[in-house]
């Protein structure tokens, strides 16, 4: 093992990293315990063995924490307006912030306008909007928006930046951090700030149901990107008192590799974040989609995919709830067929009344949902589309 | 034209279950697919030659078992596979995963055009073709739906924004993460099976890389660690209806109109 060692003479073979290793790395070999192919440096092992048996020998670099502080959202702009994740991760920043007195900081690159938008964020509680304006970057290009950003990050040294978990702010993130030689944490759904300003990230993990708290303890600034809809919108604040300021762009980091030649604005049609109402069909539905269908239109709402469905072909991803897709708080949710992964249940458990189909006792969506119809959804169903008219028609 | 493509094998199954009360994980099998959305990378890859001529260059980081995986790319027809494997490797996060394939390209001599998947079903992040590209200081668009045109100096891809789509043209070497909408990915041949039977699969380890910096590889060179995984929390109400089917649609219905949701 190059990292992990194994010190024989305080092993006791008590075995019970075997027992506790996930993924059936650590055998019983003639010198005592072996690992194989199969670890992932997961680390349990470490800390479950009694003797302390089992450590790593080498630690990561150190930063000195101190000089970086405060919190830094980069509040990015679609079609000209400031997009409302950005209000959200304001909300979550100024919670983070106030256990170790952090200022809240936004930063924001775009065309001209941009300056006009950052003014709306102060009442927001913010304290500085640093503004990259100029007309080159209209558009988003990768590599020009990674250079404005650096930069106010170079200058300001925030201890954590957080971007939306945009397409736009997924495709920025990895390279802000990538330059920074700084940790990522991607689609958090809960963060917390510890004293010693350590941010702990929390996101479903390992491609199952499991949820990570992750650290980034030894670099900064940390990174984490979280969605849309997963944090509360910031309220507005009695006595704004940040201030925009303006910074300079220099031709360096206007010229970029990427030539936009258009951009066209898709004919806007609700997407099923911006729904109220959502009908979900899963696995078990695949017969009833025309039904679910006519539900949906019924109450005023849309119907959205599982994973498996749009890999079937049966929705687009602008349809598909998960990690994969879109991550959805509606006031109400109805999942028919549906079993409930956790890549699904994570973008969608915010949702104010989730109503479960399943003729599965066992589904993991009932643990979830606020009403549960554990039935055939071909009988249930039909009978709900009959309540449903009936109800409109005695309207 | 040379082509790199990202793949990576993920477990076949995302059934994971925790004892709640030790915290353990209790993994069902350790099957092993590719990732899907790698398959589309794959096939715009393909597609991409066919148009311009060049080399499919498959790469990949992970355990010897990977090889099955460049198998099956061999058979959809990649011309190389290279797996990047060492213990020294294992425990990456984005950082040193990003870097460590970075790396691999750098050793194989660069490419032209780097294409990645838009993420994995195991980690989700979809961050990994962003950092490369960093990485090796180069340009990248996520997110591309289509490709709209190719020649041997530059490409020109439609890429999705949510609501907005923009059309963005890179020249060479840049990097590109496929959305799944760009394509269908062809089913693996019989007779490419045969005919690439023989085709040697490449191994790079550490010591096969330019850099040889250990802090930057592996577990050390990750900032990000796992602190701790847990059950995640049930919340809710779990209020079960009873009857007949019939009967439970309208209880259903009822509920949700005294709580003003119809």
């Amino acid at each position: 093992m190059d990292f992990l060692k194994f010190s024989a003479d305080k092993c006791s073979l008590c075995g019970l990293c075997i027992e506790k290793c996930p993924f059936g790395a650590i055998s019983m070999g003639e010198h005592g315990i072996e690992l194989n192919e199969n670890c992932r440096m997961c680390r349990i092992c470490v800390r479950e063995c009694p003797n302390q048996a089992l450590y790593f020998e080498q630690k990561a670099r150190k930063e000195d924490k101190s000089k970086w502080n405060g919190i830094l959202v980069y509040a990015e702009q679609e079609r000209g307006e400031i997009h409302p994740v950005v209000y959200e991760l304001i909300g979550e920043a100024r919670k983070l912030a106030a256990p170790v007195n952090y200022q809240v900081y936004a930063v924001m690159a775009g065309p001209e306008g941009t300056a006009d938008n950052a003014r709306k964020l102060l009442q927001y509680g913010v304290r500085e909007v640093f503004v990259y304006e100029h007309a080159g970057f209209a558009g988003f290009k990768a590599d020009c928006y990674t250079d404005a950003v650096a930069d106010c990050i170079s200058s300001l040294k925030p201890s954590v930046v957080l971007v939306g978990g945009t397409s736009l702010g997924r495709s920025l993130a990895p390279r802000l951090s990538t330059r920074f030689h700084t940790g990522l944490t991607a689609d958090c759904t809960k963060l917390e700030m510890k004293s010693n300003t350590d941010l702990v990230q929390i996101r479903p993990a390992f491609g199952g149901n499991i949820m990570a708290q992750i650290l980034i303890a030894n670099s900064r600034p940390q990174f984490a990107t979280v969605r849309y809809k997963v944090m509360d919108r910031a309220e507005k604040v009695a006595d704004p008192s940040g201030k925009v300021t303006l910074c300079p762009v220099t031709d360096l980091m206007v010229k970029s590799s990427i030539e936009v030649l258009s951009a066209q604005v898709l004919e806007h049609e609700k997407s099923i974040e911006e729904e109220d109402v959502l009908i979900v069909a899963g696995r078990g539905a695949v017969k009833a989609l025309d039904q679910l269908k006519e539900l949906a239109d019924l109450m005023g709402g849309q119907l959205c995919f599982t994973r498996p469905m749009v890999e079937s072909g049966y929705g687009d991803t602008a349809h598909q709830i998960g990690l994969s897709g879109r991550t959805v708080k509606p006031k109400l949710i109805m999942t028919f067929g549906v079993s409930g992964a956790i890549q699904f249940t994570a973008c969608m458990n915010g949702s104010e009344c989730i109503v479960a189909v399943n003729n599965d006792p066992e589904a993991p969506i009932f643990k979830l949902a606020s009403i549960c119809v554990q039935d055939d959804l071909y009988e249930v169903l039909p009978a709900m589309i009959q309540e449903m008219k009936s109800r409109k028609g005695g309207e | 034209m040379k082509i790199i493509v990202c793949m990576k094998q993920v477990p076949a199954t995302q059934k994971v279950d925790i004892d709640p009360e030790t915290g353990n994980l209790k993994r069902s099998g350790q099957s092993a697919r590719t990732n899907p959305y790698d398959l589309y990378a794959l096939e715009c890859a393909l597609r991409i030659r066919e148009q311009v001529g060049g080399t499919v260059t498959v790469l990949t980081m992970g355990p010897p078992q990977a090889e099955a995986m460049i198998r099956d790319a061999y058979s959809m027809g990649a011309d190389e596979g290279v797996i990047l494997s060492d213990r020294k490797f294992a425990g990456s996060d984005v950082l040193a995963t990003s870097y460590t394939l970075a790396q691999g390209i750098r050793t194989l001599g660069g490419a032209d055009l780097i294409i990645c998947g838009r993420q994995t079903t195991d980690g989700d992040t979809a961050q990994i073709g962003p950092a490369i590209a960093e990485h090796m200081h180069i340009p990248h668009c996520a997110w591309v739906g289509a490709v709209e045109s190719v020649d041997g100096e530059q490409i020109t891809l439609r890429q999705n924004f949510g609501s907005v789509t923009q059309v963005s043209r890179m020249h060479y070497p840049c990097l590109v993460t496929v959305d799944q909408d760009i394509c269908v990915p062809r089913l693996p041949s019989y007779r490419m099976l045969k005919k690439t039977e023989g085709r040697s699969i490449r191994t790079l380890c550490f010591e096969d890389l330019g850099k040889k910096d250990l802090s930057r590889f592996g577990v050390v060179g990750s900032p990000t660690s796992v602190e701790r995984i847990f059950a995640p929390e049930v919340m809710a109400s779990n209020v079960y209806v009873e009857g007949t089917p019939g009967e439970k649609a309208s209880q259903v219905m009822a509920m949700l109109q005294e709580r003003k949701y119809i």
